[in-house]
């Protein structure tokens, strides 16, 4: 029951999303793509759909897969489909309700305690790894092409859009409009 | 009357704050704050800080969890659900939309489309590559740390099955670091009760 699947997917996601959007995204990948429900080249357009789109990569991702994924899995009604987002967005926010209903005021007591503290400082190190293997997943041949050229051309795309988002302050959605840009003047 | 209101204002302000803001997490933060401690004035500066504190200190959505406490702060879980539906309400319906329209198949086989992303994915994966120095930086991650995000990285790129959960490295991350602050203390603790000994002992 793909429902029950993604249930249980986005309810681990909701209750692991440590560290903010890009953080979670290996996670997600892992529970997404890991089975099957969309292609890793879907889940890097989900990305980049999110970044040029308000709200949190968390909501949006949910929205996108819960509508994609039992249309993927053979459902062809789109209700189906719309049905599929609704429940995973619901089901993405639904431990922020419970974490903050149940824990806040016990965090907000002990927030200077040895044990909160100890805890936010071992998970630093590892929210940066998070990102990082996000990244690393994605570095393959579905977003970087397999023929030689389209590589090269990849790899010069993506040292521009590093370099441009590290050294410069132009936004984020422009190198995205700017790469999409490229790849119509290029592959068309 | 005048609590009948508080809910609808509440689902309006955020969902002018989800609508407009793009990237998510921080860039709503500011937005939250200006409107709902200088706008609207239910919360005051400090107990805003307090409560993005507990905020950030929770796994999952930032933005939902600070508009879930907000609202939770001002009438309970009826407020918490006002203010959450209004942060999600706007990305929910432009990414239906999207999803609606520009099917996965679409993008596959509409060459203009196709073209169009074959460039994005590249600079979408340097977009992520981004944060991870940025956080580094901020996290003040240094010689002797920076082993950890290394091997982190590398395990869950590695799809070893079980090595390869990012679960496994949060809960671990939570647990060492709790650890290894204890023993800290405790030596500290213990070396101050060495000195005072020392000096009674004189």
């Amino acid at each position: 029951m793909i429902y029950l699947r993604l249930i249980w997917s986005y309810l681990k996601i909701g209750l692991f999303g440590f560290g903010g959007g890009y953080a979670m995204l290996s996670l997600i990948e892992r529970e997404i793509v890991g089975p099957g429900w969309i292609t890793e080249k879907t889940f890097t357009d989900i990305v980049a759909i999110s970044q040029m789109t308000p709200g949190p990569i968390g909501i949006n991702s949910a929205t996108y897969i819960g509508y994609a994924a039992p249309l993927q899995a053979g459902f062809t009604n789109p209700l189906w489909g719309v049905l599929g987002s609704v429940v995973c967005t619901l089901v993405v926010v639904l431990p922020s309700f419970l974490l903050v209903a149940y824990t806040s005021h016990f965090i907000a007591r002990h927030k200077d305690s040895v044990a909160i503290r100890g805890i936010f400082m071992g998970l630093r190190p590892v929210v940066i790894g998070l990102i990082a293997s996000a990244a690393l997943l994605l570095m393959n041949a579905e977003n970087f092409g397999s023929e030689t050229f389209e590589i090269w051309i990849s790899v010069i795309i993506a040292i521009g859009a590093l370099a441009t988002v590290l050294f410069t302050k132009i936004h984020p959605i422009l190198v995205i409009l700017a790469s999409g840009l490229a790849g119509f003047l290029i592959y068309y | 009357m005048k609590t009948d209101r508080i809910y609808s204002q509440l689902f309006a302000s955020f969902v002018r704050i989800g609508a407009f803001t793009f990237g998510g997490g921080w860039a709503m933060i500011s937005l939250i704050e200006r409107e709902v401690v200088e706008t609207r004035k239910w919360i005051a500066r400090e107990e805003f800080l307090d409560l993005l504190a507990v905020a950030q200190s929770l796994p999952g959505i930032l933005a939902v969890n600070i508009s879930v406490a907000v609202g939770d702060r001002l009438r309970g879980w009826k407020g918490s659900v006002a203010a959450a539906m209004g942060t999600i309400m706007p990305c929910f319906l432009i990414i239906l939309a999207i999803a609606i329209f520009l099917t996965p198949e679409l993008i596959q086989n509409n060459p203009v489309v196709s073209a169009i992303f074959r460039g994005i994915r590249p600079a979408v994966v340097a977009l992520i590559i981004a944060p991870v120095v940025t956080t580094a930086k901020a996290s003040h991650i240094g010689w002797k740390t920076v082993w950890i995000p290394v091997v982190v990285a590398l395990l869950i790129w590695s799809h070893i099955p079980v090595i390869s959960n990012p679960i496994l490295y949060i809960v671990l991350g939570g647990v060492f670091g709790f650890i290894w602050l204890r023993r800290q203390e405790r030596l500290l603790t213990m070396r101050q009760i060495d000195k005072k000994e020392k000096e009674e002992g004189l």
